[in-house]
């Protein structure tokens, strides 16, 4: 006998009692986070468990590594958990399970509406099939007391990019401060930027395009002011490729007067600045065409391959319930994607005013989102998008390309991906 | 010249220390700056809070701010040092800071608050470890459990690896057989794909013998290194034909000359892939990654790469978990070095 | 003691080897020695490699080989459309190509120095010098870490508020930041590969150290041979095997570079660090677009390249070990 041979057997032997030892409706929840998201919802699980005697729920807790790599390949093969918080939200559409056989349609379109079609796997289609957890807006963090320091007023809500730049310029050279300007090394950071500059994203028929005009016009003037070194260089330009970079150290330290980030930095500048310096949300600088941030997030959803579509789906629901979902989202410190609960207002548990404020000023620039931007974040390949724009606009940062050849390109690549996932 | 040579060819001292020991020393010492300094650095940070780690420029030791009780107020207050104006050289704590003033009381009379500037004080710190970062690695999950998983994993398939590849390079490297040219070719030709590139397919081809989600999903598919087989192959090489031969003439079989003349003639490499092997089981995070999913069956790095979110990352549970997985391994390192240093020298030869 | 529980199990062993030895003869007893090691290799290490071909000349973005479409060799074609081989800016695949000459310079660099220090660290570790133990596990440290931790150590050093520069200017010297610049970024990732795995070879090469007997060195002595004679002549070429391990190995590893330069530049400044390892997991694994066919055609064209360096390399050694 082979040891291959030997182990499979040993192998299949410890799975066989493994599986006995189980309950025989143990559901199995991937979860990874950015905070405390697994352990907030959790909380509500360990309720849902007591509430439905003989099933178990285990939260498997990755790496973010895991959802993005691996979690795709486990599904097409047929393997993975029963659910999943997932971020590709689109990309992943094929996999779902459709609750809506289980739970109550009205309920949900009357709660989650057009955020429900970030999940659907095109336009005719009109299942239900996440529950959008964790909700976020892009937008932007200001240095409150560098501009008191440097006696510079603080720009209106109507105040364009040129603007910002133009005063965070001032306060950094009167406050010594290193950067005025810094936005997340992300492809999905850009597109408000972008969009609000008039990119279209999508050619009439709603076939992507990404590079556009207006698209064109954004990323120049974005290279210019690194180059100037309004933007601090070190985000785009000391990274390369895919990789995510954020400039939340330096907002932390003092060094940033403007950082264009999202409402997920909120719970960590709540704890690391402290009593550092007072900082405070804007609504997103505004462009020719709009001023608009991009939404996004991740959600909580089923996998038609799972043994227990029932009971998936009644967790699901029971997560989205009204007074669930509110818990959810105070003690994860997000925005609420529940148009009920938004209405109401979240009371933040345990966080500081100034972090409250900050959740509360990010909630309020969800209705404001341009149609183009929530297009975008239900694009199924959205995430090709962001990456190419990523990668491109960087070399042009470091001058390996022109912007002219880096959007050629940009173009070219989208191309070879449409072309791969048959579109 | 002449000099330098010595010192690279002489494997022992004479005594008195040469200046070639003295050059030696002081590569050494650089070598423990260069080498071990950002380990140790390492270390003292998994005693960081969250925003000390954050902190720009970073201190080497741990510092939290000094807080007190005072009456009339339900929360410890930060301390801080005056540094100008009328209250310059004392200790005062802060209640508030609203923008650029900041209200504080002195300890002696807490009920009397002054405003200062808040650019005339500075924080008073003192070292403190964030022991919190280690206790809560064994509050939030089951650190033994881990701890199991990956001693079983790593024990196992060491020794899995040490029989399998010891055989495969004993076979290699002291047989004359039609084919051999084309095995070792193969074992190079395997060494060229990184396992990165290869992780999809190995996936599938796991899944069909059903090893998903299970210790030997881990063990059996990196069992047969080609490291290893060639790290072997090369070391028993050096091995004189000679001492076999002696062994023929005196009737041994072949397996018996294979575990008992040349296996323990190649302790020093045998040694050095035990340590390897340890270091690779211990620390594989891709592959153990993608085939075990249920939490029951996760390895340590497992468990210690889930502090990384898509936007944040907790360092400071991240690294102290660092360190906890970096002792076991150490320990062995420790004390499998010695067997590098016996060998055909201390044992055959004279 | 461990010795004394495997005894008997290799003693239970000895009888079916005997018996296969007799049946067999000598010869074709070394297939016995190799079958467990090339039944896991043939499974787990050749399948998936074949399996790769597939996807090299397959198209759409299914994982499941059945549901993919054949191609061709439209992936390899796309990958070598180039007006010049020397300037990325003409290729289909820029990303591609550049990725090529940053790793050929790479390994360049990398496997130089990667197999003079560890060669210069493992004869210094091999003398008998104080605290022996200790001094090997510091040089061996750094092995242990895994890259993310790696990447982050060293971006603590070389940020722009980092040690390294706190260093100089307490010297009077101006503060660069470091990675913002594609030769500094570059040299960095040459050393901290260096310094993550030089452990690694120091190790190999001091068993390899141990493997020469003393007496030979005792006979160069009573014939008075030169220091310098006595490493040319006898440390080196009986350490040759052992260094034809390091060397190869190296310059396999080098090429493979990947995770800890991921995760400390991404690949950076631009694509000025992007190895070929790091375009071909962006390609088909790290996210969308998930082109799994062009990411299998350049992992092949990976292994063709180093298998011919490894020839070369191989024909190299055994010319100069034989002149």
């Amino acid at each position: 006998m082979t040891p291959t041979g030997y182990f499979t057997k040993g192998a299949a032997l410890a799975a066989m009692l493994a599986g006995g030892a189980a309950s025989a409706q143990e559901i199995r929840f991937m979860c990874y986070s950015d905070g405390n998201e697994c352990e907030a919802a959790g909380e509500i699980i360990e309720r849902f468990e007591a509430e439905n005697d003989g099933v178990s729920v285990v939260i498997d807790k990755v790496p973010y590594k895991a959802i993005l790599e691996n979690l795709p390949v486990q599904l097409a093969a047929g393997t993975g958990p029963d659910m999943a918080k997932v971020t590709d939200l689109g990309g992943l559409s094929k996999y779902y399970l459709d609750l809506a056989p289980h739970v109550d349609r009205a309920y949900w379109e009357e709660s989650f509406g057009p955020i429900l079609d970030w999940y659907r796997k095109g336009p005719d289609d009109d299942g239900i099939y996440g529950l959008h957890s964790q909700l976020t807006i892009t937008g932007p963090f200001i240095n409150r007391t560098l501009f008191d320091q440097a006696e510079v007023e603080v720009p209106g809500p109507d105040a364009t990019w040129d603007d910002w730049a133009e005063a965070t310029r001032k306060v950094a050279e009167a406050t010594e401060t290193p950067f005025a300007m810094a936005i997340d090394r992300s492809g999905h950071r850009i597109a408000g930027p972008a969009i609000s500059y008039g990119a279209k994203l999508f050619g009439e028929d709603g076939t992507p395009t990404l590079v556009d005009e207006g698209f064109t016009t954004f990323a120049q003037k974005f290279v210019d002011w690194n180059k100037d070194g309004t933007m601090a260089p070190d985000v785009w330009g000391a990274a390369g490729g895919t990789t995510y970079q954020d400039a939340a150290q330096e907002f932390i330290n003092g060094e940033l007067v403007f950082y264009y980030s999202g409402s997920w930095n909120v719970q960590r500048m709540d704890s690391s600045i402290g009593d550092a310096f007072d900082w405070e949300v804007v609504g997103s600088p505004c462009g020719p065409a709009a001023c608009t941030g991009m939404p996004g997030g991740a959600g909580i959803v089923g996998f038609e391959q799972t043994q227990h579509p029932e009971i998936v789906a009644k967790l699901i629901d029971f997560l989205a319930e009204k007074e669930n979902y509110a818990d959810l989202t105070a003690k994860s410190l997000n925005i609420p994607a529940h148009a009920a609960v938004a209405a109401e207002g979240v009371t933040y548990e345990g966080a500081s005013e100034q972090a409250a404020a900050a959740l509360n000023a990010f909630a309020a620039q969800v209705p404001t989102v341009s149609p183009i931007a929530f297009a975008y974040q239900g694009y199924k390949n959205n995430r090709a998008m962001f990456n190419i724009s990523l990668a491109r606009v960087s070399q042009a940062i470091v001058g390996e390309l022109t912007v002219e050849e880096a959007m050629a390109r940009a173009k070219d690549d989208l191309a070879q991906a449409l072309a791969e996932s048959g579109e | 010249m002449a000099n330098v040579t010595a010192f690279l060819t002489r494997t022992r001292g004479r005594g008195r220390l040469h200046w070639t020991d003295w050059a030696s020393y002081a590569y050494l010492a650089l070598g423990v700056f260069l080498m071990f300094g950002p380990v140790i650095w390492l270390v003292v940070s998994s005693f960081k809070t969250q925003a000390e780690l954050d902190r720009f420029p970073p201190r080497f030791l741990p510092y939290a701010p000094e807080t007190v009780q005072l009456d009339g107020h339900a929360e410890p207050l930060p301390l801080f040092r005056v540094t100008d104006g009328p209250l310059a050289g004392e200790t005062v704590a802060q209640v508030r800071r609203i923008g650029l003033t900041s209200q504080v009381v002195r300890p002696e009379a807490p009920g009397e608050v002054v405003k200062i500037n808040r650019a005339d004080r500075v924080p008073v710190e003192r070292v403190k470890p964030a022991l919190e970062n280690y206790r809560t690695l064994f509050e939030r999950f089951d650190f033994m459990r881990y701890f199991w998983n990956s001693t079983f994993i790593t024990l196992t398939a060491t020794a899995i690896t040490l029989l399998v590849n010891s055989m495969a390079a004993f076979a290699l490297a002291k047989y004359e057989f039609r084919g051999r040219g084309a095995v070792v070719a193969l074992v190079i030709g395997v060494l060229m794909v990184p396992q990165s590139v290869v992780l999809v397919p190995l996936f599938m081809v796991t899944r069909e013998f059903g090893m998903l989600d299970s210790p030997w999903g881990v063990i059996i598919p990196g069992a047969a290194t080609p490291t290893g087989v060639f790290l072997l192959r090369q070391y028993m090489l050096t091995i004189p034909d000679e001492i076999l031969d002696a062994a023929r003439m005196d009737k041994a079989s072949e397996w018996k000359i294979f575990w008992r003349i040349v296996l323990p003639l190649s302790a020093p490499a045998i040694a050095v892939l035990a340590i390897l092997s340890i270091m690779w089981r211990w620390n594989d995070f891709l592959w153990p990654l993608i085939a075990l999913s249920r939490s029951e069956n996760y390895t340590l790095q497992l468990a210690l790469n889930s502090f990384q979110g898509e936007m944040r990352t907790e360092w400071s549970s991240l690294l102290a978990m660092t360190v906890l997985t970096l002792l076991p391994v150490a320990l062995v390192f420790a004390f499998l070095q010695k067997y590098i240093a016996t060998g055909i020298a201390s044992t055959g030869g004279k | 003691m461990l010795l004394r529980l495997i005894s008997p199990l290799m003693n239970v062993v000895d009888l079916p080897m005997r018996a296969l030895q007799r049946r067999l003869g000598i010869s074709r007893l070394a297939w016995v020695f190799l079958l467990p090691n090339l039944l896991l290799f043939g499974t787990f290490a050749f399948l998936p490699i074949l399996l790769n071909f597939a996807y090299a000349f397959t198209g759409t973005d299914n994982i499941l080989l059945l549901d993919r479409t054949f191609v061709g060799a439209e992936n390899f074609a796309q990958l070598l459309d180039c007006d010049s081989y020397l300037d990325p800016n003409t290729c289909a695949r820029d990303l591609f190509w550049r990725a090529v000459h940053n790793t050929a310079w790479f390994i360049v660099m990398q496997v130089g120095f990667m197999v003079g220090f560890s060669l210069l660290t493992a004869l210094v570790l091999n003398r008998e010098i104080k605290a022996r133990g200790f001094f090997r596990a510091v040089f061996f440290f750094p092995v242990l870490l895994s890259p993310v931790v790696v990447a982050l150590v060293w971006k603590w050093v070389l940020q722009r508020n980092g040690i390294l520069n706190a260093g100089l200017e307490a010297v009077g010297m101006d503060s660069v930041v470091w990675l913002l610049d594609r030769h500094w970024a570059f040299f960095w990732s040459v050393f901290l590969s260096v310094w993550a795995h030089m452990g690694f070879y120091t190790l190999i090469l001091l068993a390899g150290l141990q493997a020469i007997p003393r007496d030979v060195y005792e006979a160069a002595v009573m014939d008075a041979a030169g220091p310098w004679r006595t490493f040319r002549r006898i440390t080196l070429p009986l350490l040759m095997p052992t260094m034809l391990v390091v060397m190869v190995l190296a310059l396999i590893k080098g090429v493979q570079t990947f995770d800890e330069i991921y995760a400390f530049t991404g690949g950076g400044p631009g694509s000025a660090t992007t190895f070929i390892i790091q375009y071909i997991y962006e390609t088909g694994f790290g996210g969308a677009p998930r082109l799994f066919g062009p990411a299998a055609a350049a992992s092949l064209l990976l292994a063709l390249l180093l298998v011919a360096l490894t020839v070369i390399q191989l024909w190299i050694t055994r010319r100069s070990s034989n002149g």
